[in-house]
């Protein structure tokens, strides 16, 4: 009987090895394991054996019933693993075809750049006001320190609603707004659309964009200014950048100044975005006139302020090398979801 | 603003080079746009005399000459012109030089003969005969006396084309640096040099100037002060080298000596003169007084002008000579044959001269500069300046004495001298006595703690403006920056935050931000059909648009929406699709400011779309908006909008999105063939009924079931019917109901469609049994069986 099952032992790891798919495997199973197969017929015959023969064949029967079915375990593994690997074959995909669209929408250029510059400011402590596009002339001039006459206005071409209503020329009414509703400490930007008669062109529209600024509490001084907008200009453009003043006229500001940034492409070295100068003009700024204060019932004696202002447009135009404002307000959707 | 060094330089010494010149100005506020070396596109080209002068052989018109450029050969060059003799001396444009406009000159071959460079025009050196009035138009420039003859000179020295011209942007409140004493004066305060402007000294003859004008002004309001000196024999000529140089730096053109002496003192103390020719002026009386409304006056530019009572002129007896500060009138102007001369140097109101020149549509030079307010105690000064041109330039005899009628006398502006103050405003720390110091350097007195502007600083009231004067030169550079300090506590409204959120969520849709103008033609109305009658036509307009185009404030964003549709159609854009949060403008009369209200607006176009893509991407809005049951409503009376594909969302009384297929019409009227889709949502509305504390319900624990139910009605039952009778029925156990198919055609009647819904089934407590959920259908068929509809066999 010895015998007989190490020939079982042996026909099956033969048979077994050389198997390839599932069927004959399940095939070979029942030829060795079944109710009729070869090592049932040899155990059928274990009553005849002695008692001493008896245990070393069971054992014996028993390491070949392990041995036989750890043979088909990993035969079934195998060709399972092969099958599988076949398939995976099959499967295989040509990975440079194009991917199935899930369209998103894109951002305007404006609402990139202006998200960015309010994400900064709101990290800086700076709450976002607004106010009505068509102002009073109170509200955009006279309360800015402007008179009917004032020749100032004159840089400013209005558009009129009346003699008294107009499309506000600037963010800064938005200031008058502001410090007539709120006592300081007041730290604000006012994004928004601003009119100008100005014919369109590659530079020019009648309609852009500003961001006003506003700081006023005690004891705020032109360092502030400086350091504010010089704070601000390192998180827009990067670390190394500067800022530059120069003494310029606003009459809601004294002193009042135009900022630029060092270059951001070249970094001060002189390139053709920046003409050579190295320096980019993008802001202008103050500190508030005490004037403006005083008419908005703020005591100048008591509190001092700034004020700055950008245009969006010019932001954009820089950051992502558009030559023509007209392509901002085209919106053709080839331009638009370039971004 | 143009400014010549060789002027400036008759002021001040500077040691500084033109690059540290335009930097240092620019800092203490004199804005440098930019400085030129005159002549610097010229190359090459020196002083040349012509020692001979041959027919060309074979050309009738060429002539060859001899040039004598200091060297030890003469070089030959060949000429077209006809206006040269042996023995003048002319600029000679050697081999490989350039001319103005950047032309490059070689030697070659002019029939044949060799010509070794080009005799040059004065429009070849860059001038005009302006600037060398004995110079002709079409010929070579032959040099006068008043030129540097050196045989080899490089030209632009020899003929003064070498100043350094520096452009500045002066801003409107610092009218006194428009002129160069002005500049002169920032320039020894930047620089800390002296500053020499020496008192002008005046020749006369022995006659009174009172014996010839009188001088009256009727309106001190609008003429503070009016000087007038009076010139007999006056010789018109040509002015010198020197002087036309200055003007030409300063960009204005020379003319002759009287004009020029006018313009030259304007540039050099920032005040416009007029000169006028004593013939007509009748009576020789000067009357500054208030026009009247039926007066006209030619005035220089040949132009007939009509006046009214609030402008101001300069009268003679009888009428008008000139519009006072603006331009002078024909008809006293100064001629070849004058030889009495009126010098007027005098002072107008600001606004007044503003006012009366933009009513008569002439901004003039003078106009500009008087309307910025200039101060009357400079016309003495200035008059003098002129007539001591006139003894230099030997332009004429002045009389003895001046007219000088000064009836407002201008006051002085003080300011307490507060130095700590202004330490603290700029956030510096500059001693009292070095504020002082700055501050006389640019003309302030400081006394007894106060301080005294000078009379041409105008823009001088306030104590800031003095920190204003103590930071610019103290430099903006040195101010020590200080970044805010205080606890940032800012953060976005709700309003804002949702506004953010909606944002976000028009671009999930796939929807591209566009920025459009705010104003349109009114004739866009009619584009989208807008009713004759409609409250949307009623717009805010603006008075003085650029254009139609631009001039009314939309009532809808839907007409900037259908534009930009439209030129993307054109450009061939297959699929776009769209978005704009933007404002419309609701008038409420002239009075009151108008309603600015913001809408969601999206407009798309593409062959894959259809309503329910633009009703679904308004449904993903509303439900990031946390937006909930609000109601549908078919919208057929909308003109813009097509009558059977238009809806609106609601809640309550408020509206919240209309959405549809635009109205056919409205597409061909902004030339687009294909089928448009648009929405409109009100932010405000959808903000108010929006729910923004959502709270967390459980997951569910049982299994659902799952069951199809399709019923037979008549077509033109809406499927939200159906719906709404089913979710009653059920109740809290129909977790969810969607439609799956519609159809009609075989096996079903005409007139009739089939409508089929799955319904998800499931409690909170418990599993349902099939008993349950078979007892909730037959609750639904039952309610629309008793509407009669049926459940589809």
């Amino acid at each position: 009987m010895k015998n007989q099952l190490e020939k079982i032992s042996s026909d099956a790891s033969s048979l077994i090895e050389s198997i390839q798919n599932k069927a004959e495997l399940d095939a070979a199973k029942v030829k060795f394991l079944g109710k009729k197969g070869e090592l049932t017929s040899v155990l059928k015959q274990m009553g005849k054996l002695s008692a001493e023969e008896r245990p070393v064949i069971g054992q014996m029967a028993n390491e070949v019933r392990n041995y036989i079915e750890k043979m088909i375990s990993d035969a079934e593994t195998k060709i399972k693993a092969a099958e599988m690997k076949k398939k995976l074959e099959k499967e295989t995909l040509d990975i440079t075809m194009p991917g199935t669209p899930r369209k998103i929408g894109h951002k305007h250029p404006l609402s990139i750049v202006l998200d960015e510059v309010k994400d900064i400011f709101l990290g800086m402590g700076f709450d976002i006001a607004s106010g009505p596009e068509v102002e009073w002339d109170y509200y955009n001039f006279e309360a800015l320190n402007m008179a009917p006459d004032h020749p100032a206005r004159d840089t400013q071409d209005t558009f009129y609603i009346t003699e008294k209503m107009l499309l506000r020329t600037q963010t800064s009414p938005v200031q008058i707004r502001v410090m007539e509703k709120q006592k300081p400490p007041v730290r604000i930007i006012s994004p928004g659309r601003v009119y100008r008669s100005d014919a369109v062109d590659a530079t020019h529209s009648p309609l852009f964009h500003q961001i006003e600024g506003l700081v006023v509490d005690k004891n705020i001084t032109m360092g502030d200014l400086k350091g504010t907008l010089e704070m601000f200009a390192k998180k827009l453009y990067g670390e190394n950048t500067k800022i530059r003043l120069r003494p310029h006229h606003f009459p809601f500001t004294e002193p009042s100044c135009e900022i630029d940034v060092s270059c951001f492409r070249c970094g001060g070295q002189g390139c053709p975005m920046c003409k050579g100068e190295g320096f980019i003009e993008i802001l202008g700024g103050g500190m508030v006139h005490p004037k403006v204060l005083a008419t908005c019932g703020i005591d100048p004696e008591i509190y001092s302020g700034f004020a700055f202002g950008l245009g969006l447009e010019r932001l954009v135009m820089f950051k992502f090398n558009i030559d023509d404002m007209r392509l901002l307000y085209d919106n053709d959707v080839r331009f638009l979801e370039q971004f | 603003m143009n400014l010549s060094k060789k002027w400036l330089s008759d002021y001040i010494s500077l040691n500084v080079t033109d690059k540290e010149f335009a930097d240092g100005m620019t800092l203490s506020g004199s804005k440098v746009e930019g400085f030129e070396k005159e002549g610097s596109e010229l190359k090459n080209i020196v002083v040349g005399k012509v020692e001979q002068l041959e027919r060309h052989p074979d050309s009738d018109h060429l002539w060859v000459c001899q040039i004598n450029i200091g060297e030890e050969n003469n070089i030959q060059i060949v000429t077209g012109a006809q206006n040269l003799k042996e023995g003048d001396f002319v600029p000679v444009a050697l081999h490989k030089s350039v001319v103005h406009g950047g032309q490059k000159i070689t030697k070659g071959k002019l029939r044949g003969v060799e010509s070794n460079g080009m005799l040059c025009s004065v429009a070849e050196l860059g001038l005009t005969v302006n600037d060398f009035p004995y110079a002709i138009e079409d010929g070579i420039f032959v040099l006068g006396d008043d030129c540097d003859l050196t045989l080899g000179k490089d030209i632009c020295e020899a003929i003064g084309l070498d100043d350094v011209v520096t452009e500045f942007e002066i801003t409107s409140n610092r009218a006194d640096c428009m002129c160069v004493t002005g500049l002169a004066r920032e320039a020894a305060a930047t620089f800390g040099c002296e500053l020499n402007i020496k008192s002008s000294e005046v020749k006369t003859i022995d006659e009174d100037v009172n014996d010839y004008l009188t001088v009256s002004i009727e309106n001190p309001d609008k003429c503070y002060r009016y000087c007038g000196a009076i010139v007999k024999n006056v010789r018109i000529k040509p002015s010198p080298r020197w002087l036309r140089e200055r003007l030409r730096a300063s960009g204005v053109r020379p003319i002759n000596n009287i004009v020029d002496i006018t313009n030259y003192v304007m540039l050099e103390f920032g005040q416009p003169m007029h000169a006028f020719d004593l013939r007509y002026l009748k009576g020789g009386k000067v009357i500054v007084r208030n026009a009247r409304n039926d007066e006209t006056i030619t005035t220089l530019d040949d132009v007939e002008r009509k006046l009214d009572e609030s402008m101001l002129v300069i009268a003679d007896a009888e009428s008008p000579v000139a519009v006072a500060g603006i331009m002078g009138g024909e008809f006293s102007s100064i001629m070849d044959d004058t030889t009495t001369i009126v010098f007027e140097s005098a002072c107008f109101n600001g606004s007044s001269i503003r006012r009366t020149a933009k009513a008569l549509g002439m901004r003039t030079e003078a106009s500009s500069r008087y309307e910025k307010e200039l101060s009357p105690e400079s016309c003495m000064t200035i008059l003098q300046r002129a007539l001591e041109l006139v003894n230099i330039l030997d332009a004429g005899d002045v009389l003895s004495g001046i007219v000088d009628c000064y009836v407002n006398k201008a006051k002085k502006s003080v300011v307490k001298f507060e130095p700590d103050w202004v330490n603290n405003f700029i956030g510096i720390n500059v001693s009292a006595e070095k504020q002082k110091e700055m501050l006389e350097k640019i003309g302030f007195t400081v006394e007894n703690g106060e301080i005294t502007a000078p009379y041409f600083r105008n823009d001088i009231e306030h104590k800031a403006d003095i920190a204003e004067e103590i930071a610019r030169f103290y430099g903006f550079h040195n101010i020590e920056n200080r970044p805010l300090s205080g606890v940032a506590n800012a953060k976005l409204t709700p309003i804002q935050q949702f506004t953010k959120n909606i944002d976000f969520a028009c671009r999930s849709c796939g929807l591209d931000e566009i920025s459009t103008f705010s104003f349109i033609s009114p004739k866009g109305y009619d584009k989208i059909r807008l009713d004759k009658d409609s409250e949307k036509r009623n717009s805010v307009v603006i008075l003085n648009p650029l254009g139609e185009d631009t001039s009314v404030m939309r009532t809808t964003p839907m007409i900037s929406m259908m534009e930009i549709l439209s030129k993307n159609f054109k450009s061939r854009n297959e699929s776009v699709s769209l978005y704009e949060i933007s404002t419309e403008y609701i008038s409420n009369g002239l009075e009151e400011l108008p309603d600015e209200n913001q809408k969601i607006c999206i407009g798309m176009f593409s062959s894959e779309y259809n309503f329910f893509v633009i009703k679904g991407i308004v449904e993903e809005i509303l439900g990031v908006a946390g937006a909930s049951d609000y109601d549908i409503e078919a919208v057929t009376d909308n003109s813009s909008m097509h009558p059977g594909r238009t809806a609106k969302f609601f809640k309550g009384d408020k509206e919240i999105a209309l959405f549809g297929e635009v109205h056919p019409e409205v597409q061909k009227n902004f030339g687009i063939s294909t089928k448009v889709y648009y929405a409109e949502i009100d932010l405000n509305n959808l903000f108010e009924i929006s729910e923004i504390n959502k709270q967390y319900k459980p997951l569910p624990k049982f299994p659902a079931m799952t069951r199809d139910l399709a019923f037979v009605c008549e077509n033109k039952i809406p499927v939200l019917n159906l719906e709404k009778t089913i979710k009653k029925a059920i109740g809290p156990n129909l977790e969810e109901i969607t439609l799956f198919d519609v159809y009609t055609g075989e096996q079903i009647a005409e007139g009739m469609k089939s409508v089929a819904f799955n319904l998800k089934l499931r409690s909170p407590e418990r599993t349902l049994t099939d008993e349950e959920a078979d007892c909730a259908l037959k609750k639904a068929i039952d309610a629309l069986g008793k509407l009669g509809i049926e459940l589809r066999s």
